[in-house]
């Protein structure tokens, strides 16, 4: 007999979702000004979760003459009065915690025990973070009285929505800044819920205001003339076409794009831990996170070593129900990503790397995709090149330290590299080498809201997050 | 671990598994004579073993405590559970009446409720044997004995020898000894290599078949989980059966990142060798909620091959309550009270 986890579903009731949702602006939730709408699934079941209304051109200019005038008062603000705020809306966040965790899993297609043990206590932490520096600005390094921006423009992407929300809107508002933030199109519902979370905390009106709608609609805000900086999370190919658009306007900008990261593992590291940290670093959030481990590099000698327990333990996944807390890998965001990852994937096959998936039976409705790995991979390959965004890992081999280091930084993109070792010194050796934001050491994939993230290279600049994330909204 | 020891040993891997109390394990650990031949050699092997990160461990552990048994997993994580209990009294003030009460409950845990499993085995002193022995007789269940002056093993070896030679001839079927954590604490590896040896030779009977050891880490003393890896593949190379977690006598016990660990160790071992070994968590273990967790961590470690009282133990004593009032829950619907369950 073999001990076969019985379903363990977390409940849907504890979370209502209204059969639509209209534009958050100036305090109110308001019908776009054409009557546009559009529709948000389950991405693992195709479910139709509500209609959401799709900000136009006359919605953005509305949202943004709303945070202007917010910003008179927001910002006159002192620090401690705006610190109460933020410090009630993370409270908030604690307490709808539950209900925002499952909210996040039917909306993203994520692991309940992903939403309920990391995304929402990021989501609390950040907001409690930045809650405390909004009066103590005088003493994070930027000069007696730093001064707000004004009106942010911010755009996040659909692997974290709720977190991506808290990392831009925590130190806008800390900083005196005013927002109007437009969440992915796939995942629309945890920004709407933060907007009711808004209301709740007696927030000004206007200070926040949430603009559904698609990639045309975040184009049009970051490029109206009303707003003073512009925070953008998501695709290296949108950044750019940002960049574009905010050059020479005197726009701030900051940018957090994609990612390759490299996973490197010596012949000393301790292998248990380092196989969890692959799967961690590749697997968690279905590999949807623009720092997750892309790239394993792992030392010639131990290859077969790591390979074998790595494909063990890939075997001990579970794949499905997002909202049965004994999932491990979710469903795929949208059939656009999935698309793009078979894609990927079937690349690799035709240039003669290796796929190895273990065996595992997904479910028939949804956007579902087998945690796989591809080996004999060479930095030729374009599965060792490009972002795939997905559960998918690229096994390459080296030598030498040296030969880690040149091929960890042989990408166009610089956020996160990883490094497995039992030696203190080649673990700070390695680190001022690593031509990457965040360096985690026998780790991966860890966050806290006082430590700075950010990327070389295409993976953008600026940093969020810890007392760097102020410089992003403060006029230094 | 496993292909970096195959590569030595590459014609032993190609072997089917064999279970560590049969003859054939101890001809495979024999061929394996050159790690162990001198303090040197063994202490090469034991440092040559993977480092062992503590927050990762602990980071593995938690997580696979998040799992959530329900409905019918957790009736048939209840059952197996009751049927892995080293039902355990190892105290001062032991009686024969005490051991024949414990022993009456091991047999039949709820007597409200005939269909409740028996616990694997009564663990006891090696004095009160023959009582559980008596008291067991018939039963299909096993009598396990600690010795080698347990639990601090501070005693000649003769003596200790002596010991695990008594509570075999009373009657023990397995045998729970400790290692000698000072040696081991300093460094002299091949002196508690040879001292499990001894033990485990010690535990023959009469008629050739032996008692099964289980040796007794004593993780809490050993204090480093680098530590306890080399210690359970040295405890494996000297041919014990069970690699068992702590005596219950001081204040860290069995928890879940070192069991966790000592999983890894005996699946590694299992990769290298061909040889199963169980693993037995003792000391502190009380709650049901907390046995399920570590039958979580079994079947994601190693598999359901482990998922029998063959291959893992639990030793306690207060835990069985708390599993019989969750099985009288699971079946009733409602919660009865520590009156419901007998006192043993």
């Amino acid at each position: 007999m073999t001990f076969a986890y019985a379903p363990a579903l977390e409940s849907r009731a504890v979370v209502d979702i209204a059969p639509a949702y209209g534009l958050f602006i100036d305090g109110e939730f308001r019908e776009a000004a054409d009557g546009k709408v559009f529709t948000s699934i389950s991405p693992s079941s195709e479910e139709v979760l509500c209609e959401v209304a799709h900000g136009g051109s006359k919605d953005i200019d509305t949202a943004v003459r709303a945070a202007r005038r917010a910003y008179s008062t927001w910002s006159a603000l002192p620090g401690a009065e705006r610190g109460k705020y933020l410090f009630r809306i993370a409270r908030i966040i604690q307490e709808r915690s539950r209900e925002l965790a499952v909210l996040e899993s039917l909306d993203n297609g994520k692991p309940i025990r992903e939403s309920r043990d990391v995304d929402l206590p990021l989501v609390a932490a950040h907001f409690f973070y930045y809650a405390g520096w909004a009066d103590k600005l005088s003493y994070a390094g930027w000069g007696p009285d730093p001064k707000p921006l004004g009106v942010a423009g911010q755009v996040i992407p659909w692997n974290f929505p709720l977190l991506m929300l808290a990392w831009k809107i925590a130190p806008a508002l800390a900083c005196g800044n005013t927002v109007v933030l437009k969440p992915a199109e796939t995942t629309p519902l945890s920004a709407l819920f933060f907007a009711d979370i808004c209301r709740q905390a007696a927030l000004p009106k206007g200070v926040v205001n949430i603009l559904t709608g698609d990639g045309s609609t975040g184009a049009e805000l970051v490029a109206h003339p009303g707003i003073d900086k512009v925070a953008f999370t998501g695709s290296t190919e949108v950044g750019k076409a940002i960049a574009r658009t905010v050059a020479g306007t005197g726009k701030k900008l900051t940018l957090e794009l994609g990612g390759k990261a490299a996973n490197i593992v010596f012949d000393d590291a301790p292998v248990d831990q380092a196989v969890e940290g692959i799967v961690g670093g590749i697997f968690f959030n279905q590999g949807h996170v623009c720092c997750a481990g892309s790239r394993l590099l792992v030392q010639e000698s131990v290859a077969d070593e790591v390979l074998d327990a790595l494909k063990r333990r890939m075997g001990t996944l579970r794949v499905g129900n997002p909202l049965d807390k004994n999932t491990d890998i979710g469903a795929i965001n949208s059939a656009e990503q999935l698309a793009r990852i078979t894609a990927l994937a079937a690349d690799g096959e035709a240039e003669g790397a290796e796929r190895w998936a273990p065996a595992c039976q997904l479910p028939s409705t949804g956007f579902w995709f087998a945690p796989t790995l591809f080996t004999g991979v060479t930095q030729a390959h374009r599965i060792a090149r490009e972002e795939i965004f997905g559960p998918v890992l690229s096994v390459l081999t080296f030598r030498t330290p040296d030969e880690a280091v040149q091929k960890a930084n042989n990408t166009p993109y610089g956020l996160s590299a990883g490094v497995w070792t039992e030696k203190g010194s080649r673990i700070l050796w390695m680190a001022d080498k690593l031509r990457a934001g965040v360096v985690w050491a026998n780790t991966f994939n860890k966050f806290d809201p006082a430590s700075p993230f950010g990327g070389f290279k295409e993976s953008g600049f600026g940093r969020e997050g810890g007392r760097h994330g102020l410089e992003a909204y403060l006029n230094v | 671990m496993a292909r970096r020891y195959a590569r030595q040993y590459a014609p032993l891997v190609t072997m089917p598994t064999v279970p560590a109390h049969a003859p054939q394990a101890a001809e495979r650990l024999a061929s394996m004579a050159d790690l162990t031949a001198s303090d040197a050699a063994l202490r090469r092997f034991l440092h040559g073993l993977p480092g062992v990160d503590t927050v990762g461990l602990e980071g593995r552990a938690a997580m696979l405590g998040t799992r959530s048994i329900k409905t019918t997993a957790k009736a048939y994580a209840i059952d197996l559970a009751i049927s892995m209990i080293d039902l355990t009294t190892l105290e001062g003030a032991d009686t024969p009446g005490k051991v024949r009460a414990l022993c009456a409950k091991g047999i039949r845990p709820d007597p409200s409720d005939r269909t409740a499993p028996h616990t694997a085995a009564i663990c006891v002193y090696p004095d009160m044997v023959k009582t559980a022995k008596e008291a067991l007789a018939g039963t299909g269940m096993h009598v396990a004995s600690v010795a080698t002056a347990f639990p601090a093993g501070r005693t000649s070896l003769e003596v200790k020898l002596a010991d695990t030679a008594d509570a075999v001839a009373a009657g023990a079927d397995e045998v729970d000894m400790v290692i000698d954590r000072g040696a081991f604490l300093s460094g002299r590896y091949l002196q508690v290599f040879e001292e499990i040896k001894a033990v485990k030779q010690a535990c023959g009977r009469a008629d050739g078949t032996p008692a099964h050891l289980k040796v007794i880490l004593e993780n809490g003393e050993l204090s480093t989980y680098d530590n306890i890896r080399r210690c359970s593949w040295l405890a494996m190379l000297a041919g014990a059966d069970f690699i068992k977690t702590s005596t219950g006598k001081v204040a860290t016990g069995a928890t879940a990142p070192n069991t966790l660990l000592m999983l890894e160790a005996v699946r590694d071992f299992r990769a290298a060798t061909g040889v199963q070994v169980g693993v037995k968590p003792a000391g502190g273990i009380r709650k049901s909620k907390e046995a399920l967790a570590y039958l979580v961590m079994v079947n994601e470690t190693l598999s359901d091959e482990w998922l029998s009282p063959e291959w893992f133990r639990f030793g306690a004593s207060s835990l069985l309550d708390d599993l019989l009032m969750q099985r009288q829950k699971m079946c009733s619907g409602r919660y009865s009270g520590p009156d419901y369950v007998t006192v043993d």
